[in-house]
Order: C-alpha cells, then structure tokens, then sequence
C-alpha cells in the first residue's frame, strides 16, 4: 500500500532560515569574509579543492563558509558545482619536476641536490597551544635567504641511475575518467590514482596506516616530498599550440619501497605515487602507500588479504560524497519501508505467540 | 612543457603571463597607459573547467588529476585582429582584458604594451616568486656533524 503524504514544505523553510542564523551565529562577533577563509584556513581549503576536485580557492573558501565548517559537506558542494561547469578540455600532463617549491624533503637522502627544505610545516612544532594567536598577536617576518634558482631534481633520477628503483617510463595513453565513465573493475592504475587523488583523507589515511601496521606491509620510505606551483598548459585548438592558462599547487609524495625481485627482476625498488591538489601532505602520502599496496598484482606480490590491496573494496569507499549520500540517506523519510517491516515483525510474533499457546494447550 | 611550437613563441609566452597576472593587474596597468579600443565579441566570456592531468610517478603514463575552474573568450579588434583568452580562475572581467592584450599584441601598439603591460607584470610576479623562494631557502637544513664520543 502507498500512502502520499504531503506536508513539512513550512518546516522545512523555517529549518533553513535557522540554518542561516545559526551559520552565521553571534551578530556582536564579525562576520568571517571568503578571502578571510582564503588566507587564514588554507589548508581547509586545499582539503576541499582536492577532495572537491576542483582546484578554486575562492570557491573552496566560500564553500566552507556555507557549510559552517563542515569539510564534508563542503566538498559535496564544489562536486555539485563542478558538474555545472563546461569541460573546455584537458591539460598537458603537469611537470613536477619543474615545480618551484615551498617544500622539498627526502627521508632517504640526507644530502641531496637542491637540499631538505622545510618550508611553512608543522613538523617540529611542539604542538602545545599558542596563546599569542588568541590575543591577536603580530606575526614576525619569515626570515629569507638567497635562493638557489633551477628546477630541483627528482630524489627517483639518482636511484633511476644506478638501476636501482623500478621506472616510470614515459608513456601517452590517453587516461580514463571517473568522472565521465563508472568506475569498473579491474582498473588500470590511472583511474586508481584519479580516485585516491579525490579520496576522503580519513578513509586513505587509515588505509596507509593499516599497511604500516602489517596489513599487506609494503616498507615504504618517503622518498622525497615536495609542495609548491607548477604551470598548467593547455592545447588550444583555436590557436593550434599550448599556453599556460594558470598555475596549480600541488603536493607530491614519491614512496620507495622494498621489493625482493622474482625469477625474472633482480631485487629493485618499487614506488608509490600521492599528488594532491594544494597543501595536502598527510594525504599524498597516504596516497603513495596506498598506490603502492594496490600495485600487488602488477608486481607480482601475494595478495595477503589485506584492506589496502583490494581495489574494489578501496576505490568503491574512499569517495566521501559517495559514502555520506548513501550513509545519510537513512535518515530521511522511510516510514513506509519501515511500516512493512513492523507488520512482519508482529506477523512473526503473533504466530510464534499462537504456537506457544498451541503448545502449552498440548 | 615540451613543447613542438617551441618555447619562444612570443604569443605563446605573452598568453601565459596574462593567464598567471594576478586578478585585476593586467587592467589597471592596461587602462594606466590607454584607452581600451573598440571590439565585437566572437565568444562572450564563459566559465569552465579544464581537467588537469599528471603523470604517475611524474614520469609516466597520464592520469586525470581533478578539476580547475577557467574563463575563456574571444574578440576582434575593428581593425581585424583576433584576441583569445583562457584564464585560470572565474573572473570575466579579466578574461576580457586579456583576450584584448592578446588581440592588442599583435597591431603596431606591441611594443608600447610590452613596456607598459608586461614588464611592470612580470616584474611584479619575478618579485612575489622570489621572496616566496628565499623564504623557502631560509627553511634548508644545513647539517653538520656534531663531534663523536669516541675517544
């Protein structure tokens, strides 16, 4: 039996406009602007472009301003937003190897060309509160040194060279897209990458981390880690060459990781591939290693079991707007799935009752 | 960035500097120095995205990394020369002053922007990328070894 049931449009508008106060809360405190957000929430914003796929910073900022700080849902509006846009194209591939960065450090390789850079981390910090930010406190100047100029090197070229990583050898296939084709299994390691580059932090991060733990445990060692811009190109087929059309910050994370060899390989590295739009490290990381333990196949390894080496398990939950829009449904009106289920619950319960009776008559 | 057209492409280069200036430099430098000329719109403003890929590894085959948002257009001066834009970001305005240097450049005022626009704009960007890698300079580790206990 279907029952149409009207009612709640009211409810519904009134939940919004107080919505609406509530974001944006005291009146007597200043009402927080998008480049405010911008500025002062970078790394919030990067999470958003990066998981959002869609690399905006205003947009990001004024996404987060509406959704009063939830990243989620956040995301979920730059996804929304993002399907309303025009494709005009695609890029050239991005050349990291070009990129002018904020940061570059290798676990590896204590001396390295180009040097450990630390730039803006936290790392070091003592993670103890600073009071001085909460009375308003000025910033000193970030001290500046004369700066090498060239591109820095990749840390994979030095071991490249002595044969002792595997390669990424140059190659042109045209990649597939999650975003226009459904994901489908198996999937080559582009459309991995293409879904772990949008994948939810949380989710990756604890993927990772549970292959360091020992599920499906692939050694890996921060090759080098790297944040800065790069130039994005374009092909413009109005003109018939590429241009620059802007410039994205990007963080990258190149893992190296043991591998034995087999009867055909002699015992080389292997590696795992992050790079996420903006400042993202904890999830370009994350990234690499997850890469890397869905690679199992590819290189020959067992497959243990592990999480982190099943690419249906991985690829089909690491999408967080996926993942809350299927989650976050059951909360919305199922009364009439729900009223069929209590009337086979007390059907069930009437006839066990009946036997009971039955029986004790017996 | 291997580029078959080759690097020293002037318009090639004057497009990617235009398409990296900072929101609303590229006017205010543009309309400091002249009037903005009369034009028909071949392709009114328009906001998109491009699908910026990389390569895993950095090296190898190509994957979809994500989104960015871009503004294209396209003009015709009423002497006849064709200006395109395609610009990261949403802002039409600039897209517009963009895609009328770009149309601009290729007349006889080219020398006259190239002071006027595109030193003072490269100049600004060559200032902002070069304190931003001094300030990373300044974070390089410099080690040096500490005297062993041994003896």
């Amino acid at each position: 039996m279907y029952v149409a049931v009207k009612g709640g449009e009211r409810a519904i508008e009134n939940a919004h406009a107080w919505l609406a106060e509530e974001r944006r809360g005291n009146t007597d405190i200043a009402e927080l602007s998008i480049a405010q957000i911008r500025e002062q929430l970078s790394l919030a914003v990067n999470r958003v472009m990066a998981e959002g796929s869609l690399y905006d910073p205003d947009l990001a900022a004024l996404a987060i301003k509406q959704a009063r700080g939830d990243l989620i849902e956040a995301i979920f509006l730059m996804r929304a937003y993002r399907t309303t846009l025009p494709r005009f194209g695609a890029s050239e591939p991005v050349d990291t190897g070009i990129m002018a960065c904020d940061r570059r450090i290798s676990a590896t390789f204590k001396d390295l060309p180009g040097g450990q850079v630390l730039g803006p981390t936290f790392d070091y910090t003592h993670r103890l509160l600073d009071f001085k930010l909460a009375a308003d406190g000025e910033v000193p100047k970030a001290p500046s040194r004369d700066a090498e100029t060239g591109n820095v090197p990749h840390v994979t070229e030095f071991l490249n060279r002595e044969g002792l990583i595997e390669e990424a050898p140059h190659d042109d296939t045209p990649p597939p897209d999650l975003t226009r084709e459904p994901l489908e299994m198996p999937s080559p390691r582009a459309l991995r990458l293409q879904a772990l580059t949008r994948a939810d932090e949380g989710f990756t991060l604890g993927l990772a981390y549970s292959t360091q733990r020992g599920y499906g445990r692939n050694h890996a060692f921060v090759g080098e880690l790297r944040i800065g811009s790069v130039p994005v190109e374009m092909d413009i087929p109005e003109l018939g060459f590429a241009v620059e059309i802007g410039e994205v910050i990007l963080t990258e994370c190149e893992t190296v990781n043991q591998f034995t060899g087999s009867k055909t390989e002699p015992p080389q590295f292997t590696r795992g591939y992050g790079l996420v739009f903006g400042q993202t490290e904890r999830k370009a990381i994350s990234m690499a290693l997850v890469d890397r333990a869905l690679r199992w196949e590819e290189l020959g390894e067992d497959n243990v079991g592990a999480p982190a080496q099943d690419a249906e398990f991985v690829l089909y939950h690491a999408d967080n707007i996926q993942a809350t829009g299927f989650l976050e449904h059951i909360k919305l009106p199922h009364y009439v799935d729900f009223q069929s289920e209590l009337e086979l619950v007390r059907k069930l319960r009437r006839e066990a009752g009946a036997q009971q009776v039955q029986e004790a008559a017996e | 960035m291997k580029d078959t057209v080759s690097e020293n492409n002037p318009r090639k280069v004057w497009m990617g500097l235009l398409a990296k200036a900072p929101e609303g430099r590229v006017a205010a430098l543009l309309d400091a120095e002249i009037s903005r000329p009369a034009f028909t719109w071949l392709r009114a403003p328009e906001i998109g995205s491009t699908m910026v890929r990389a390569r895993a590894g950095s090296t190898g085959a190509p994957f979809n990394l994500g989104e960015m948002t871009i503004t294209r257009c396209a003009l015709t001066l009423e002497t006849g020369e064709v200006g395109h834009s395609y610009i990261q970001g949403r802002s039409k305005a600039d897209a517009e002053v963009a895609a009328l240097v770009d149309a601009l450049m290729q007349t006889t005022m080219a020398s006259r922007l190239r002071e006027a626009v595109f030193e003072p704009l490269e100049a600004g960007m060559a200032t902002m990328k070069a304190a931003r890698a001094a300030k990373a300079a300044a974070t390089k580790v410099d080690f040096f070894t500490m005297t062993r206990g041994e003896d």
